[in-house]
């Protein structure tokens, strides 16, 4: 018997194919687009109901919100308390979602139970009605939980730096507590109109989505759901990034600041986005990045740090964010400029190199758990307005991405001088 | 239905499999059976602390991190006051990594002053991050002293203090991995798209020779009953005020369990259980209002929190979590809002099936508790609840001289929201 080497690493293999489970597609008779995903397996379902915002309005700007979150608050014909209960009852899961592009609906449940739940779903996207005393409700509670998150650094810090870059945008929103006290039912009626209608919405079901289920689904969907005579307004007003670059928020007594620093960026729909998902994954995208492995895994001065891009339909920014001991804010600066600038000046090892292609490539591939995640891959190219393609040039991107290209890229991207900065906290 | 093969190593290892063809990816999962409540009490934050070092390195393999990244896997750990549980995924072609991995650091630690150094400070942004720079983020720190008199559930897992952080030693650190990290005391689960045979030879390969350690024997003390009322009250610079009830339970292996789970299930989950719908919406009493329970091995606790709406007083919002109490106490659950939970327990069950990572992981800690299969049953325990069952717990549960309240106040004496928004402006 051979003596077992520790220190040697076991062979190990490259990850070639990625295989992306792509959908069916029909169009409802009213333009409600359905996309489908049957994995066979679990009697389950995931159904959402995905509208575009409406173009976002300074003086009420919590109307797309608002709307979205009041879906379950009662309709013409059912109180919010019954909504809940039928749900509730049938093991279900109804869930109401707000993001800068779009708000959406989600339902899990359980395949037996479609024919006693998708009624409810009808219901409150078709007959919402807002009711004043849950607006009032809301609004109070609302306004007691945005209290508690003002005084939490790191959700201040986001809001300063997504206003500074978005300006008076849906992307910039960082409403104050009174701005609760504008919304009306009135307006929220008519917001609701606009916006929840089928041509404006796009399903995506994913699980078991048997014959049985779509023809459920379609029966229940394509009737009795009529576009209004306006087709909805979902264009955004441009950007207006702010010209002030540096932002502190001084906190007394603060043991940590909260540091968010940054730029208006590339969004998927860009050629060079995949490529500087790798340079982004090599400077703070992963637990062995270069941000992790200098200010946590080095200096200790953090719990984390990473470096992220979002990509939004009409915008996009690149942001590194941690929170740090309050005595090391400066240092901890620095320390981040200097690991930018070191992309920008030196080639990244091949080893280095070679280690965070591979990490991405398993990640990607370990992304894919279950069906619910090959329809979430699929709702990032279609609301990207990108087909299946991307992931090929994705993953072609990462297999062959060299040091002297992501170099080039950190120079033709990346100006630490001019990149936005937000402390919150002490400096 | 989690299904599994199981084996034992000579050394004690015990290890299982769950084949999973479906997915490109496996995991291999590790728990230690040592938690917080397994720290000496001058050395709180420990077991936690440990955790993070145990990513420092191991005897032949300098660097945990980047081997494991290279061939695309990911890895993360957590440290309750029960368990200490570390995993990878990666993609199943590259599953003999994990082995290696996981087996040298099972061995022995390489035991880096460096190491220890910096997880030190690491672990300290942490406790500051998570527990005191965040309105309420001390509240455990202040609850768990209020419930436990005696068992060491009366610390949270970062810790007591952050002085016990700043005080580890290297010795304590190797002295923790002898007692609690070897064979004896670990349950591995490898699952996804591996094959039995396959998960055997690889465990007989890379753990056999591991040395079976001593065993570890747990002799904790035991929380005594509580006959009398508790109550704390604390003022902080926070925008609201914040109500915790919090009632000695017992722990996650006794019979009324599934019971107990179930009436906090009717009390507040979602927007149709009691507290939402009658103190939030009707009464307007508060912003939000929780009820939870601790899961905990041991006696665990049954907690309500809410905040009340401003202008509302402490007492009466106290009075009113406690008059939904009586009425568990008073009134049998109707048998419409029993089955509701019911089926939603069913539903979680199955969602739930749908995560390798999760499947892997309750795997585990069923086996922990005794018996891995147990998993596969728990639904049919929670079915066999009768509304008699939950009325029964109520009146074991909810006495006055079994709650530990405690009130955080809001310290309104400094406002400081003004000026996040004028520097916004600027």
């Amino acid at each position: 018997m051979t003596v077992l080497n520790r220190k040697q690493a076991p062979q190990f293999n490259g990850v070639e194919n990625i295989t992306l489970i792509k959908p069916e597609h029909i169009k409802l008779a009213n333009g409600c687009d359905v996309y489908s995903f049957n994995s066979g397996g679990q009697d389950l379902l995931r159904i959402e109901w995905i509208f575009n915002n409406l173009r976002f309005n300074v003086a009420k700007p919590l109307l797309n919100v608002a709307t979205n979150t009041m879906l379950t608050d009662g309709t013409t014909i059912t109180t919010a308390a019954q909504i809940a209960d039928h749900i509730d009852f049938y093991g279900a899961f109804l869930q109401v979602d707000y993001s800068y592009d779009h708000s959406q609906v989600t339902l899990y449940t359980l395949t037996k139970y479609l024919g006693s739940t998708l009624p409810v779903i009808k219901d409150i996207i078709t007959n919402s009605v807002f009711p004043q005393k849950e607006l009032d409700t809301f609004v109070r509670n609302q306004q007691q939980k945005l209290q508690v998150s003002l005084q939490k650094n790191d959700f201040v810090a986001r809001r300063i730096f997504n206003k500074a870059l978005n300006g008076d945008t849906i992307y910039g929103l960082a409403a104050q507590p009174e701005d609760f006290q504008s919304l009306t039912q009135e307006d929220l009626q008519a917001h609701f109109k606009e916006m929840y209608q089928p041509a404006n919405c796009t399903m995506v079901v994913a699980g078991k989505v048997s014959k049985e289920a779509m023809a459920l689904l379609t029966d229940t969907f394509e009737t009795g759901w009529e576009n209004q005579p306006a087709i909805a307004d979902i264009m955004q007003p441009v950007l207006e990034p702010s010209s002030e670059r540096f932002f502190y928020t001084e906190k007394p007594g603060a043991l940590q600041s909260a540091i968010r620093i940054g730029t208006p960026f590339i969004n998927r729909t860009h050629p060079d986005f995949p490529a500087m998902q790798v340079l982004n994954t090599v400077l703070g995208g992963y637990f062995g990045s270069r941000l992790m492995a200098n200010i946590r895994e080095d200096k200790g001065y953090t719990y984390g740090i990473g470096s992220g891009i979002s990509s939004f339909k009409q915008s996009g920014s690149f942001f590194i964010a941690s929170e740090v001991g309050a005595d090391v804010s400066h240092s901890a600066v620095n320390e981040i400029e200097k690991e930018v600038n070191l992309l920008k000046k030196d080639l990244i090892p091949h080893e280095e190199l070679s280690l965070v292609r591979n990490f991405m490539l398993g990640s990607l591939l370990g992304s894919l758990e279950n069906v619910f995640s090959h329809a979430d891959k699929f709702k990032n190219l279609y609301f990207a307005g990108l087909d299946y393609d991307y992931y090929d040039r994705y993953t072609a991107a990462v297999k062959s991405a060299t040091s002297e290209e992501l170099k080039a890229l950190a120079n033709k991207y990346w100006d630490f001088d001019n990149f936005y900065k937000v402390v919150v906290g002490k400096y | 239905m989690v299904k599994f093969n199981r084996f034992t190593l000579d050394n004690g290892l015990r290890v299982i499999v769950h084949e999973d063809s479906t997915t490109p990816m496996a995991v291999l999962n590790i728990l230690y059976d040592v938690g917080a409540r397994d720290e000496d009490p001058e050395q709180t934050g420990f077991a936690h602390l440990f955790e993070h070092l145990m990513f420092g390195g191991s005897v032949n393999i300098p660097n945990y991190d980047g081997p494991l990244q290279r061939v695309g896997g990911e890895n993360n750990a957590f440290t309750s006051n029960d368990i200490t549980n570390y995993y990878i995924t990666l993609p199943s072609a590259n599953i003999e990594t994990a082995f290696w991995l996981e087996s040298d650091r099972m061995l022995s630690l390489a035991f880096s002053k460096k190491s220890l150094e910096v997880q030190r400070n690491v672990v300290i942004e942490e406790f500051k991050q998570r527990y005191l720079n965040q309105p309420y983020g001390d509240v455990w720190l202040k609850l768990r002293p209020l419930v436990y008199k005696q068992h060491p559930y009366r610390w949270a897992t970062i810790g007591k203090t952050i002085k016990h952080i700043e005080d580890a030693r290297i010795e304590d650190v190797k002295a923790f991995f002898k007692k609690h990290y070897n064979p004896q005391n670990a349950i591995m689960v490898v699952g996804g798209d591996v094959k039995t045979e396959q998960v055997k030879q690889l465990a007989e390969k890379w753990f056999g020779p591991i040395p079976a350690g001593e065993k570890y024997v747990r002799n904790l003390p035991v929380e005594a009953p509580q006959h009398e009322e508790r109550r704390e009250a604390v003022t902080a610079k926070v925008p609201l005020n914040d109500l915790y009830i919090a009632f000695q339970m017992e722990g996650r292996l006794d019979s009324s369990f599934h019971a107990v789970d179930l009436m906090s299930d009717i009390l507040s989950r979602g927007n149709s259980s009691r507290l939402y719908k009658r103190l939030v919406k009707d009464k307007q009493l508060f912003s939000e209002v929780h009820a939870y329970i601790t899961e905990s091995l041991d006696k665990g606790m049954f907690v309500m929190q809410g905040k009340p709406i401003e202008g509302v007083a402490i007492a009466d919002a106290e009075a009113a979590l406690w008059q939904e109490l009586e009425i568990l106490k008073q009134e049998e659950v109707p048998v419409d809002e029993l089955t509701k939970v019911k089926n939603k327990t069913e539903s979680i069950k199955a969602f739930s099936e749908m995560s390798l990572l999760d499947n892997a992981m309750n795997l585990a800690f069923y086996e922990l508790m005794g018996d891995a299969d147990n998993l596969n049953y728990e639904t049919d325990k929670y079915l066999a609840v009768t509304s008699a069952d939950i009325k029964e717990q109520a009146n074991k549960l909810f006495r006055k001289d079994n709650s530990s309240t405690l009130v955080y106040l809001a310290d309104k004496a400094e406002e400081v929201l003004e000026t996040e928004f004028s520097e916004l402006k600027n």
